[in-house]
């Protein structure tokens, strides 16, 4: 179900599909939530839970030297706990993936409330990783943006998910 | 206890055509192995995620056997990597933790607890559906070819003599005899991987 100004789960699918995903590295967060019932239920794409999202990008990284295509789906927090990890085993293997990263605390233009959204886009920024932004179903061709720009320059690129329960909730 | 270098060559004979992670034990590995392109030593690209990265090539490989000398310094740091393994549930994955009890590469000081956790504990209750201990080579001998005839996961905790390192960085003689770089290339190209 869609609703006009989210962002459909659907779409999101079908981008990761049309670049040839065939694992998402993931830890569940509020703001991606929406798509978990989606990939399930696709036989084409291989959900690796992690308990860390630390552990998602040495995976992933694992996962692309044996010749798959990963995707790592977690959530804003998550991504700033994985630092080391996002250095040494992506940027420092060249290993070209995309983060989708639920971007908790995020409002526009609004007040922020929430350190997680504070820190996000400087975080990125220390890294050097390039980021997209995504907050409805027109934005989806910046995902296909970020799949090209990854496996361009063989890094990590970010699509930040900054539609906070929608989707299926709608 | 036993020495790494000797856990290295009574494995060697029972690899087949097994990928080989190797982990902190590259230097030793590097002199033993006859299959290069197929050995991934890495270094340490970061401290506590050789496990998972092994569980991704066992995922992405599944034909192929993927082994992986892990230290128990990585473990700890990572142990929800158990729990990831025990629910993919590869069948083709070996889990060798070579346990020094110590940050080797520091000066040797102890990991947390070193004395008496039971790592291959850990990973049976994780999920492991098979998991062992050696503490000796002989035991070890008899018992490796089993091991790799099994299906996966299979997790070994190794008590290793430690080799403790306690000269700056930079005046270390070199782990690897190649970049990682070039060892992911080398074994992508043996395997016919070009995404």
């Amino acid at each position: 179900m869609t609703t006009e100004g989210s962002l459909s789960p659907e779409i999101v699918l079908a981008e990761m599909k049309k670049h040839g995903v065939t694992h998402v590295v993931w830890l569940p967060d509020s703001e991606t939530n929406w798509l978990y019932t989606l990939m399930k239920a696709d036989p084409a794409i291989t959900l690796v839970p992690v308990p860390r999202e630390g552990l998602a990008f040495s995976c992933a990284a694992g996962l692309h030297v044996g010749g798959a295509k990963p995707v790592i789906l977690i959530q804003n927090t998550g991504l700033m706990e994985s630092g080391d990890s996002m250095r040494g085993w992506t940027m420092g293997m060249n290993i070209p993936v995309v983060l989708m990263v639920g971007y908790r605390g995020y409002t526009r233009h609004g007040v922020n409330k929430d350190t997680a959204a504070t820190y996000t886009e400087p975080f990125l920024n220390a890294f050097h990783i390039q980021y997209y932004l995504v907050e409805n179903s027109s934005d989806a061709p910046r995902i296909s943006v970020a799949f090209e720009e990854a496996q361009k320059n063989k890094r990590p690129v970010a699509v930040l998910i900054g539609d906070e329960y929608h989707g299926f909730n709608s | 206890m036993m020495q790494a270098e000797e856990i290295l060559k009574a494995f060697a004979p029972h690899r087949g055509n097994a990928l080989v992670v190797s982990g902190r034990s590259s230097k030793h590995w590097a002199k033993i192995s006859t299959m290069p392109n197929r050995d991934l030593a890495l270094g340490d690209p970061a401290m506590g995620g050789h496990a998972s990265f092994a569980l991704g090539l066992a995922l992405a490989q599944p034909k192929l056997k993927v082994v992986l000398f892990d230290s128990e310094g990585d473990l700890q740091m990572s142990l929800g990597v158990l729990s990831m393994v025990a629910e993919q549930r590869p069948k083709n994955f070996y889990h060798f933790v070579l346990d020094n009890e110590c940050y080797a590469t520091t000066g040797g000081q102890p990991v947390p607890n070193a004395k008496t956790i039971a790592y291959d504990m850990l990973a049976k209750g994780c999920g492991y559906p098979s998991s062992y201990a050696y503490t000796n080579l002989e035991s070890f001998q008899v018992n490796v070819k089993r091991i790799m005839e099994e299906s996966g996961p299979v997790f070994v905790a190794m008590k290793i003599v430690p080799e403790v390192e306690n000269v700056p960085i930079g005046q270390r003689a070199p782990r690897l005899t190649r970049t990682k770089d070039q060892a992911v290339a080398d074994m992508r190209k043996e395997l016919g991987i070009n995404n």
